[in-house]
């Protein structure tokens, strides 16, 4: 029903939105009217096109992060690598503007290199994706602060830094529009393209089911595998956005994967695989940022930012998580009697392999003849 | 220590049962799976329950344990009526049982098992050493010696694993055990072993329920034999009034219905599509057989035969190590499911929720799977032929968006059939098709089938259903312990397909 809400008649549309699918856009609306009810300058183009250019990295960080979480994945490396390709440029493009696409070339194949190898180790070694992303965002970490010093180097070249931090002026209406969110547009409606081929309906169906898409001949290690390098690549462009204003330092990108998931959480997408759509991932980053916006406006201190952060990861599972919950039991025909009757895991140990023991359908035998 | 002597007085005392079940019934779904069903367990008695696969053994062995609860009927349990809606209120009670899958922490201690949850305490810490030695007590009341208490259960066999679960059932002084296949995962020397076990726990005074379909053992082993077929009682009485012919009679007595389609008409059983020829691995030996287009092939085999083994095997999921296999008389290797799929073939699962679903997506994203993870280019074809098929197989949902979690048994089966006819396979292997559907898909399932056939499609058809078996094959391959044992023309009777399936030579003359 992603695909075709837009087409949709109003009613509907309203419905979607208190769906765990939709209620990140409700919000994104209620937040930003807030902001724009404290300060009203808020909703001069002008000034939401800054706001669209200070997001922009993170909506893209999420947009990739969506696609290893949907395909039933994480990945923790995002942060890291966001920091590593922003030391790469700042180190290697220095002042030579003529360095900057050759450079450019290398951010991108080192990403994807990156994203190769969380996904190889992921599907081929079968290492957890969390602990392998955990390993590559500490490898990649330790390797910065070593080449660094741990301090701030670099400056790349004016040029580059234009990416993250120019647009187009004069601009009728908006008056500026920032490359971000040209960039930012282009990536979402690749990602939105992406999501409903073949390949990306298969990446979800991993998600949902690996077993089953093994058994569909789905080549499941590269399509995870891909799933990392997506989001390995999105870390590099966010990197090299944030080149632009944030300078190069080595915490640049630091907590970049926990935003990431967070927005993904936020827009609906459900942790373990197989639900969710692309869009509601970037309106999950939007909806973060403004709601980090408006605690600003409101004189919350920004040291809070964390321990919010982690309030509404951990509210946003449990809203989508209940809410899921409630629409499997109300739905029709559920053909496992076991459903009828869990036990209480909680009461006893004996339990649990109970509820394995009836795995498909209505199998009041066990198969003997 | 009272305990024991209760048992003792329960020995001499024969004539009241410790268990009795009266007017048993139970539904789901509105599918009555139990009807009116009576039975009565002595103390020191061994209670053989038999019956084909569906009759309602596991249903009623769950329904003593607590596990479901019963529509109708009552369950006294030594003279006082019960009603447990829990596993551990029947174990509490002294109804243990002993299913298939063990409920055993493999990282935990035999001792830790066996007293899990109800630890013995000394000054307020579990008392480890008490525990072991009075799980020693246990399992030398066994008979058994070769088990150390403190072993981690992960490195003990299944069998002694499976000692492991009666163990713990006698620590609850349990007066009633329930055993479900019992045998279904154990090496043939240490039947005996459980045996020993049996009998030593009928010695004890223990009513045990003994649930089997190797007839065998139910004969080696029980006093009292009571047969369900169809949900229904067919008989119950001392298990030295009948012999195996008999036996099997009583369970499968009755007669084929019109319940299956007729070759459709001009069908022709055409070159050989499929020849496997020596081919085994881990789980199968010497598999040697020859798959026609436009054929229906059966294989029938019992639990644990290696059937779903073979599917997966010629699939790719868990392919063959050894042997030759040749599609269209060219050999291939069929090394995993992709290249099945690719080499044209299919396979429908027996577990459909497990292997052949994405529950959280579309009805029409499932039935273009395999085609968008493999063939990708036919995709946009495949978009325009997958609503005909899906509406040619009568799927009914609230349109072709509808997560197929929210369909029923027999509904999400079609989307499985969809998934794999838009890829036009050239074999389809089928491992249960009817599994747990109602009669109206089972019938077009049945009618696919045929059609297929039809169209020169090569159909291995793998099934634990009897009447399933004879009624659609055009030959009938009987499986035992992982080989391939007889063949045998699809209008076998049921006893000569059974017989065959148990590993009776008999069968195989045919």
């Amino acid at each position: 029903m992603n695909e075709r809400s837009i087409g949709q008649s109003l009613s509907r549309a309203g419905l979607t939105l208190v769906r765990p699918r939709g209620a990140v856009f409700l919000l994104l609306l209620v937040l930003l009217v807030w902001i724009t009810v404290l300060n009203p300058s808020f909703a001069e183009p002008g000034q939401l096109m800054r706001f669209i250019q200070r997001v922009a990295p993170v909506a893209i960080v999420a947009i990739g992060q969506y696609f290893v979480i949907v395909s039933g994945e994480f990945d923790l490396s995002m942060g890291s690598l966001v920091t590593a390709q922003v030391v790469i440029a700042g180190n290697l493009i220095g002042q030579d503007d003529s360095r900057s696409i050759p450079v450019l070339g290398f951010m991108l194949l080192f990403g994807a290199l990156i994203g190769l190898i969380n996904g190889l180790v992921t599907t081929l070694l079968r290492v957890p994706s969390f602990i392998v992303t955990l390993g590559m965002m500490l490898a990649l970490l330790g390797g910065i602060l070593f080449w660094t010093g741990g301090a701030a180097t670099g400056n790349p070249a004016d040029g580059f830094r234009q990416i993250g931090r120019g647009g187009i002026r004069d601009v009728p209406i908006i008056d500026f529009l920032p490359w971000s969110a040209l960039l930012l547009a282009v990536i979402l409606a690749a990602a939105i393209w992406f999501s409903r081929r073949p390949f990306g309906k298969s990446l979800i169906a991993v998600g949902d089911n690996v077993t089953m898409a093994r058994y569909a001949g789905v080549r499941v290690w590269w399509v995870k595998t891909s799933a990392f390098i997506l989001s390995s690549l999105s870390a590099t462009v966010a990197g090299v956005l944030l080149v632009g204003y944030a300078g190069v330092h080595p915490s640049v990108g630091r907590g970049y994967e926990f935003i990431a998931i967070t927005a993904v959480v936020l827009g609906g997408v459900v942790l373990g695989g197989g639900r969710g759509w692309v869009v509601a991932a970037a309106a999950g980053a939007f909806a973060l940022e403004a709601l980090f916006t408006l605690l600003n406006f409101a004189g919350v201190p920004s040291t809070m930012r964390d321990a919010i952060q982690g309030g509404i990861i951990i509210l946003a599972v449990a809203y989508s998580a209940t809410t899921f919950r409630a629409r499997r039991r109300r739905g029709p025909l559920e053909t496992s009697p076991a459903m009828g009757k869990r036990p209480d895991p909680t009461l006893d140990p004996v339990s649990p392999a109970l509820q394995d023991r009836e795995p498909a359908g209505q199998r009041t035998d066990n198969g003997g003849i | 220590m009272t305990e024991q002597r209760v048992v003792e007085k329960r020995e001499h005392d024969p004539g009241t049962p410790v268990l009795s079940v009266t007017g048993v019934s139970k539904s789901f779904f509105g599918v009555r799976v139990l009807h009116d069903v009576d039975l009565e367990l002595f103390s020191g008695r061994v209670h053989g329950l038999v019956g084909e696969n569906g009759a309602g053994k596991s249903t009623l062995m769950k329904i003593i344990a607590g596990v479901y609860e019963r529509d109708t009927g009552e369950i006294v349990l030594a003279g006082e009526a019960v009603d447990h809606t829990h596993p551990i209120q029947a174990m509490r009670a002294g109804i243990a049982t002993v299913f298939q899958e063990f409920n055993l922490l493999p990282e935990r201690s035999v001792a830790e098992n066996v007293f899990l949850g109800r630890e013995p305490r000394r000054a307020g810490f579990v008392d480890n050493k008490g525990m072991a030695s009075r799980t020693a007590e246990l399992l030398a009341e066994l008979g058994i010696d070769f088990i150390d208490p403190t072993a981690r259960v992960g490195t003990l066999t299944v069998a002694e694993q499976q000692i492991v679960e009666v163990v713990k059932a006698l620590s609850f002084d349990a007066r009633v055990i329930s055993m479900d296949e019992p045998t279904a995962a154990l090496a043939d020397n240490e039947v005996e072993l459980l045996y020993e076990i049996v009998r030593k726990l009928a010695a004890r005074g223990v009513a045990v329920l003994y649930v089997s379909h190797r007839l065998k053992e139910v004969f080696d082993l029980c006093d009292t034999i009571t047969v369900l077929k169809d949900g229904a009682l067919v008989s119950s009485g001392p298990a030295a009034e009948l012999d195996t012919p008999e036996l099997v009679r009583r369970m499968v007595g009755r007669s084929i219905s019109t319940f299956f389609p007729p070759v459709v008409a001009g069908t022709a059983v055409g070159e050989t599509r499929l020849s496997v020829a020596d081919a085994g691995n881990a789980y199968l030996d010497g598999i040697d057989f020859e798959l026609r287009a436009g054929e229906i092939l059966g294989v029938a085999g019992l639990q644990g035969s290696g059937r779903t083994e073979l599917a997966e095997a010629v699939f790719g999921a868990v392919p063959f190590t050894r042997g030759r296999v040749e599609l269209d008389g060219r050999p291939v290797r069929i090394a995993n499911p992709r290249a099945g799929v690719k080499a044209g073939l299919a396979l429908v699962t027996e577990d459909r929720k497990a292997q052949g679903l994405a529950l959280g997506q579309s009805v029409v994203d499932n039935a273009l799977l395999v085609i968008r993870g493999v063939f990708a280019r036919r995709t946009p074809a495949a978009r325009r032929t997958v609503p005909g098929i899906l509406s040619s197989l009568e799927v009914s949902s609230r349109g072709l968006d509808q997560e197929v979690q929210y369909l029923s048994g027999g509904n999400q089966q079609k989307v499985v059939l969809a998934k794999w006819l838009a890829t036009g396979p050239r074999v389809v292997v089928f491992d249960e098709p009817t599994r747990g559907i109602d009669v109206g898909a089972k019938i077009a399932v049945y009618q696919l089938m045929r059609e297929l056939a039809h169209q020169g499609v090569a159909i291995l058809m793998i099934s634990s259903e009897l009447p399933e078996v004879i009624g659609m094959s055009d030959r009938i391959l009987a499986m035992h312990d992982g080989r391939l044992v007889a063949e045998l023309p699809g209008d076998s009777t049921e006893e000569a397909v059974l017989l065959a399936a148990a590993g009776h030579a008999s069968g195989a003359a045919a």
